[in-house]
């Protein structure tokens, strides 16, 4: 069975240019660019190639790109550098619908004597920065807020939260993972300190993340070590992946439109032709602005690991915001903090599309999935009800 | 993605008799919207009102509730009422080949619907589980307030399925898995059971055949000295019985335990006081 991949937001394909391009520097350029010999020099400059084409993206300096293993890395590190270069501020402010990678690390810290201010999001997932302007304050190392959120696809107004943190000289941090390579971002005119992005949301192999780091803006790095990335991220290259890293940052910067035409008017089709035939559906965020690729959608009545379950016997891939699939019992903690009604919160699936998502894969999912919710709804003590 | 038993995707994918039985002599409610799974079942009886002759359900849940609900009412027609009623979890779960144990829940909630459903039929007080609404008494205080489970209920099934973890209680019942501030709770309940089972232990025998006395060593370990390492995130394996010397290793957090030494002491006083005076433990590195 030919998988319909609509899950770009947990991971995507590594694109074939990208495999071609980090292909030699395993078995024959293999060489440490640390190394004063041709041989590891050469890979040394595909490292400042790669450097460039990701600062490129970002519409930054290639010297405010640091190379890290992964997005969750990059977060740690922004988040606890911060601490470190302010240590006689104790607060730290994110959001609720924060990444693991930014939330279970701020929820831990305030174990260690840290206060952590939460920002609640209205029903479409939006920040209030009238709570932000009120929680920022002269004791606020840093705040981290998502550029946009991995299971909804709503964006954050990052540049007016920016403004607010400004105000108070606190540091800004921002989780971009899902939004690098879909809209477009630039550094050069932004109030972000540092920003962490990673490979495998932008079709380069998992493993690879980089920090962007606002040149002047202190810093201590979290791993030490020898002097690579200049001292601030210590450890051997991982020159392969960040090679690869470099070619998915350009092939992003020129698929970025297509993102937000074609993948965006498929997107935009699902949607609208999915809340058309199904009754009882809603689309979460569906107020705010999204991501051009992501749909989180809720059916009543139902639970969404079996929808993911039956429409995975039909080859397609999308994942839930529901309990049962990850373990938890709960609903996940972006939709509950969006208050979205408990006689749907279970039934969420999100579809993320990429570049490679074509048209036939859009009709497969709007073929396939309203006679399995139906189907469910049949079998739900409380679906039936809406069926008559 | 869980790993669940072909029986369990058959099950899910062709669930054997959805529906509703409009003049049925038992239906039973459990679960709700709110907490992400809820089972409806009706069951029928024969003329005499003796032998379940048709069961049927409706589930909202994920996929191994409704295979768990599937399994359940093929496996209670033809039965007695009394004969349903001992049907298990467990059971339910072997039907299916197994079930992952975070979804160890699922079979749960079919026993209990079954329990609920008869014990509606036979009139008298509900069975000590989930809030059933405000229609019948119920027995016991609610521990999780996130799943409005009883203490009567979780007792039983942690002493019926030999829990011994908060973790396990969890994956058994929800308890604890929202906002996890009934766990403290959970373990109190956990060292209750171990305690009452403690009592009913059988008392040290006067004079043991071989074999009874092999046979003993093994429930004194299972019963008795397991579960109370497990409770510390250890284990031990039982490796040989050569006539008074008992072998075992150490596994989990008891292996490579800085006093496992003394774990060893503990599990031969154990046995002395258990089975017979002459025991001697020796830990093995297998
Ligand atoms: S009270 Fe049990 S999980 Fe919240």
């Amino acid at each position: 069975m030919k998988e319909i991949y609509l899950d770009n937001n947990a991971t995507s394909k590594v694109d074939d240019a990208v495999f071609e391009e980090m292909r030699p520097y395993f078995c024959n350029l293999y060489g440490n660019p640390s190394s004063m010999h041709f041989f590891g020099g050469q890979v040394q400059k595909k490292i400042d190639e790669a450097r460039s084409r990701v600062a490129a993206l970002l519409g930054a300096d290639p010297a405010e790109i640091i190379f890290t293993a992964c997005g969750t890395e990059s977060d740690n590190t922004a988040i606890r550098s911060a601490l470190e270069v302010f240590p006689n501020r104790r607060h730290i402010i994110t959001t609720r619908v924060e990444h693991p990678a930014v939330l279970t690390l701020c929820r831990n810290l305030t174990k260690h004597g840290y206060r952590v201010t939460e920002l609640n999001v209205d029903g479409a997932g939006r920040l209030d920065l009238e709570e932000l302007r009120k929680a920022v304050d002269e004791d606020t190392a840093i705040v981290s807020v998502m550029y946009a959120n991995n299971e909804t696809g709503v964006v954050f107004p990052i540049e007016e939260v920016g403004q607010i943190v400004k105000e108070k000289g606190a540091l800004f941090h921002t989780d971009a993972v899902q939004a690098v390579g879909k809209i477009p971002l630039n550094m050069a005119a932004s109030t972000i300190d540092m920003l962490a992005l990673s490979g495998h949301k932008l079709h380069a192999p998992k493993g690879i993340g980089a920090l962007y780091l606002r040149k002047g803006v202190p810093f201590r790095p979290f791993m030490v070590g020898g002097h690579q990335e200049k001292s601030r991220r210590a450890g051997t290259e991982a020159t392969a992946s960040i090679i690869a890293l470099g070619k998915a940052c350009e092939l992003a910067g020129q698929s970025l439109e297509e993102e937000n035409t074609r993948v965006k008017g498929m997107r935009d089709r699902l949607e609208r032709e999915l809340m058309t035939i199904i009754p009882a559906a809603r689309i979460n965020g569906g107020g705010a602005e999204r991501l051009p690729n992501t749909v989180s959608i809720a059916f009543e009545f139902v639970e969404g690991e079996a929808i993911l379950l039956l429409l995975s016997e039909k080859g397609i891939c999308a994942s839930s915001g529901s309990a049962c699939t990850s373990g938890s019992l709960e609903p996940s903690h972006v939709l509950r903090a969006m208050g979205v009604p408990f006689t749907c919160a279970h039934g969420s699936i999100r579809f993320s599309l990429s570049r490679f998502t074509t048209d036939d894969e859009i009709d497969a999912v709007i073929r396939e999935l309203p006679p399995i919710i139906h189907r469910l709804r049949e079998i739900s003590p409380f679906g039936r009800e809406l069926l008559k | 993605m869980w790993d669940y038993t072909d029986k369990v995707k058959e099950h899910f994918l062709n669930p054997r008799n959805v529906g509703d039985i409009p003049d049925a002599d038992a239906v039973g409610e459990v679960g709700s919207l709110a907490c992400g799974d809820a089972l409806k079942l009706f069951i029928k009886l024969d003329d005499n009102k003796e032998r379940i002759v048709d069961a049927k359900f409706q589930t909202f849940g994920c996929g191994s509730a409704i295979a768990s609900s599937s399994a359940l009412t093929e496996m209670i027609k033809g039965k007695t009422l009394d004969e349903a009623l001992g049907v298990t979890n467990q059971e339910i779960a072997d039907f299916l080949g197994g079930l992952p144990e975070e979804k160890m829940h699922c079979s749960v909630m079919g026993q209990e619907a079954l329990e609920v459903a008869i014990a509606k039929y036979r009139g008298g007080p509900l069975p000590v589980h989930h809030d059933h609404g405000h229609d019948q008494e119920q027995e016991g205080e609610i521990v999780c307030k996130c799943f409005g489970l009883t203490d009567g209920f979780l007792k039983k099934v942690i002493a019926q399925n030999r829990l011994h973890t908060a973790e396990q209680v969890t994956h058994f019942t929800k308890a604890g898995g929202a906002c996890g501030g009934c766990i403290p709770k959970i373990k109190e309940l956990i060292a209750e059971v171990l305690g009452e089972q403690k009592q009913d232990a059988p008392k040290k025998p006067e004079k043991l055949t071989n074999l009874r006395k092999m046979q003993l060593i093994q429930e004194v370990l299972e019963n008795e000295i397991r579960p109370q390492l497990w409770t510390d995130g250890g284990d031990l394996e039982l490796i040989d019985i050569a006539g008074t010397v008992v072998q075992i290793a150490f596994r989990k957090a008891c292996a490579g335990c800085a006093s496992s030494g003394y774990t060893a002491k503990f599990v031969e006083q154990k046995l002395r006081d258990l089975v017979s005076d002459d025991i001697t433990v020796e830990e093995v590195a297998q």
